[in-house]
């Protein structure tokens, strides 16, 4: 097969994935639902709370990736793969993590009590805007900088050179960068947010703050309602249809910015001023994303060397989930990434509720075979439709960018098919391609997904094995579980990301 | 001929390795951990029937809708009084058979085709180096000073969140929603299910978690920890109670029979307390671990049938919300 048949026929099964379990559900339900006023109002809330967080982390994110990127100091490499912890945490260990920071009785209120200030209480809309830009932040930071990464070295140098000022370097080379990169982030914290349920509802402080995922969860679990379930799961699938048409429109088609692919050198020195406030951005943010993560570490490490061996075999059996789940993702995701529609329909897995992407698939495999007994499959396969946007929006700038620098050279030498993926592409996305990689095993290995209805009894994942040492009282194992699964998703995530940046030329 | 008598004697010897027979048994997750009951009572059924109990983690309700009449449970435990309602109306489980006269629970039972395995009352469970002077009564608990957060579940994701409106519902009436005004600067936040709120709880995020009166055995056994107590209310608890049924379309009708029988046996019910950590619902006071007997229990149970419970559960919810979102 040829690529471009490739790239459809990935786009055609993704779709076909998303769609047919919906029909499914659908068929069985009768039908669409209507909605009352309280699920009108969750889904206002939802998008609403949404926009805002997407907004917020991109903002925040912007000067931070600029920090980053253009400062060099020691364990900075080390620093980028931590600060991405909080995007592969568990939801419930995050927001026990983030609450013995910034809750009613968390270090901050601590030390504002010691100095004799009132507490902080961070419960209602702005405590879920914090808990949603603690997750989504490094995301945010890390797909700006890979677009500050790709700049070639000597526009550097000619800024450099020409001696330009702030505002021209923000017009040559930041400017094209942000375009290029910040649509895509905001429409991918933007989707992560539309479905969020625990963090919104425990951070938001109680029913203010309900989300349509809430709705989505009573219509399944407690009415049996899934034909209400779907329609609002169809309504979120919308919004995402519609953010994604919006967004995508923004990122222009990227311009030739060719170079020899050189390492990045600031040849200018810096003023000490900017030094000193990128360092304090970058100081800021550390301690923002790492100080919930120390407590989670502090929590964990005691009960770590006693932890029951069944826990150290779910650890087995998710790492084996993550890494065919990583595998599959790339899969689709590599010809995904190479056409505009292809990065909105990459979306559509994530943004389908879990739920009703379960509960299709589970009324699809009944009537043949033992949903139970396909339950590792199954949970690869949604694992790899869940973190495909993050992946393809990793990988699709970069691959644009490559076409507009060398599409025309590889044209004229004839570089086509197969032999252009081998020579051009696959060299120039090696970065891209270890970060996704990285970041989709990270998520595999902590994501729950479709587990409620597709549990194997005799091979628990690590986080499921964590909720039941939580329903066991075992709060404190609970924590050393939860330490073990944030150090083996870190792990994965450090060894395919440091993979893509080895011998990375060109 | 030849190959047909080999073929034969393979399956006659596939048969004879084989127990006899497999029940399958579709159970919440926390119960078929290895912390939970599920273990013991799988070695001890197994002692007894000659055959082969397969455990089925996962969610029951929607599991059991899905499949409908193909469902391949023979039993189904740990479904609640909330949700039977919905459960029944498929047809899909037959009668328990059981002497519910053998029940020693705090209201009488009189459902024939869900048996309760074990209960225990709705509470808020309290630090006692917190507070002091824990609420006696729901009154107290309005009254209290506004700095004494709790946290409770929502009722819309989670069934012992559900238990508490109902609750409140049964002591209230139509003060319900008033009563959830005076609360709302109490409530610290709501959450998602029982683990997230009794995780704040054991952090110190608040002094006061919605739980059952049995939770303090698990801190007294394990961690001989005495500062977890359940605050007991003069009004009565809301009583909740985990049932077992068998299904009307096992094709094991015998073992699925023996099975409900062994539910309240000795065997079974010794297992309950000291992994499910609540009472066993056959046995009487003086059979219950002695850190069992010891727990501060109500006066009086609460309870709605279930057609109760379906009538007001709608509009106890709507309450909550709306008093909970001012």
């Amino acid at each position: 097969m040829a690529p471009r048949a490739v790239a459809i026929t990935s786009a055609g099964l993704v779709t076909a994935l998303v769609a047919i379990p919906l029909v499914a559900v659908f068929d069985r339900a009768g039908g669409i639902a209507t909605l009352n006023a309280a699920d009108w109002a969750a889904l206002r809330f939802t998008v609403w709370q949404a926009l805002l967080s997407a907004l917020l982390s991109c903002v925040f994110a912007i000067p931070v990736a600029r920090a980053l990127h253009r400062q060099r100091f020691w364990g900075r490499e080390t620093l980028i793969t931590i600060l991405g912890a909080p995007f592969i945490l568990p939801v419930i260990v995050a927001i026990l993590g983030l609450l013995a920071v910034f809750g009613r009785e968390g270090m901050l209120s601590q030390a504002l009590m010691f100095i004799g200030l009132p507490r902080i209480h961070i419960y209602g809309l702005h405590g879920i805007l914090l808990a949603h830009v603690f997750f989504n932040l490094p995301l945010a930071i890390r797909l700006i900088l890979q677009g500050w990464q790709d700049v070639p070295a000597e526009r550097f140098r000619l800024v450099a050179q020409l001696g330009l000022g702030p505002a021209a370097m923000f017009r040559v080379v930041e400017w094209p960068v942000l375009k290029k990169t910040v649509p895509g982030a905001f429409l991918v914290v933007f989707v992560v947010c539309l479905s969020s349920f625990a963090v919104a509802l425990t951070l938001g402080g109680g029913p203010k703050a309900t989300t349509v995922e809430l709705a989505i969860y009573q219509a399944f679990r407690f009415d049996f309602d899934i034909g209400k379930a779907a329609t609002l799961a169809v309504l979120q699938l919308g919004f995402v249809g519609i953010a994604a048409a919006v967004l995508m429109r923004l990122v222009g088609a990227p311009k030739t910015d060719v170079g020899l692919g050189r390492e990045q050198v600031f040849l200018r020195r810096m003023t000490p001023m900017r030094k000193l406030l990128d360092l304090l951005v970058i100081v800021v943010v550390a301690s923002f994303l790492l100080l919930p993560i120390l407590s989670i570490v502090a929590a964990g490490v005691f009960e770590l060397p006693s932890l029951p061996s069944s826990v150290f075999q779910s650890a087995k059996h998710s790492l084996i989930v993550a890494l065919a789940s990583t595998a599959l993702c790339l899969l689709f995701a590599l010809p995904l990434a190479t056409f505009k529609l292809g990065q909105t329909i990459s979306l559509f897995g994530f943004a389908l509720s879990p739920l009703v992407l379960g509960t299709g698939l589970f009324l699809l495999i009944q009537p043949y075979a033992n949903p139970f007994e396909l339950a590792l499959v199954v949970t690869c396969v949604t694992n790899a439709l869940m973190a495909l946007p993050f992946a393809v929006r990793a990988i699709g700038p970069a691959f644009a960018q490559i076409n507009a620098d060398y599409g025309r050279t590889a044209d004229m030498l004839n570089l086509t098919g197969w032999a252009r993926w081998r020579w051009l592409y696959l060299p120039r996305l090696r970065r891209p391609i270890g970060f996704s990689a990285g970041l989709v095993a990270a998520l595999s290995m902590g994501d729950l997904g479709v587990i409620v209805l597709f549990a194997d009894p005799d091979r628990a994942t690590l986080p499921l094995q964590m909720y039941r040492l939580m329903s066991a009282y075992q709060m404190e194992a609970a924590s050393g579980a939860a330490l073990l699964l944030l150090m083996l998703s870190l792990g994965l995530f450090w060894i395919f990301d440091q993979g893509g940046r080895r011998g990375f030329r060109t | 001929m030849k190959a047909s008598l080999f073929a034969a004697g393979i399956i006659a010897a596939t048969t004879a390795v084989a127990h006899a027979e497999t029940l399958t048994v579709y159970a919440p997750d926390y119960f078929t951990s290895e912390w939970g009951p599920g273990p013991t009572i799988e070695a001890e059924f197994e002692k007894v029937c000659d055959c082969d109990l397969d455990f089925v983690p996962g969610d029951l309700l929607p599991r059991i809708m899905l499949e409908g009449k193909n469902t391949r449970a023979d039993i189904v435990i740990g479904l609640n009084t909330d949700v039977t309602a919905k459960a029944r109306s498929t047809g899909l489980f037959a009668d328990h058979g059981q002497d519910n006269g053998k029940l020693e629970l705090p209201i009488e039972w009189t459902d024939s085709v869900f048996l309760p395995f074990d209960w225990a009352y709705v509470s808020f469970i309290f630090d006692t180096t917190k507070i002091s002077s824990p609420p006696t009564s729901f009154e107290a608990l309005r009254a209290m000073s506004v700095d004494q957060k709790i946290v409770i579940q929502d009722p819309r994701s989670s069934i012992s969140g559900l238990a508490l409106i109902l609750w409140v519902k049964a002591v209230y009436g139509d003060e319900a929603e008033a009563f959830w005004s005076d609360m709302a600067p109490r409530i610290l936040t709501v959450t998602k299910g029982w683990s997230e709120a009794y995780g704040l709880f054991t952090d110190g995020e608040a002094p006061m978690v919605l739980s059952y009166n049995t939770s303090p055995a698990y801190h007294i056994a394990f961690e001989d920890d005495q500062t977890k107590k359940a605050a007991i209310f003069d009004e009565g608890h809301y009583g909740f109670f985990e049932l077992v049924a068998k299904t009307s379309t096992t094709d094991n009708p015998e073992l699925a029979d023996q099975f409900m029988a062994f539910v309240l046996s000795d065997a079974f019910q010794n297992a309950i307390p000291m992994t499910n950590f609540s009472y066993p619902s056959a046995q009487s006071e003086s059979e219950w671990p002695q850190v069992f007997a010891d727990l501060p229990a109500p006066e009086k149970a609460l309870f709605f049938s279930e057609d109760e419970a379906a009538a007001v559960r709608a509009e106890a919810i709507e309450e909550w919300r709306r008093a909970l979102s001012q």
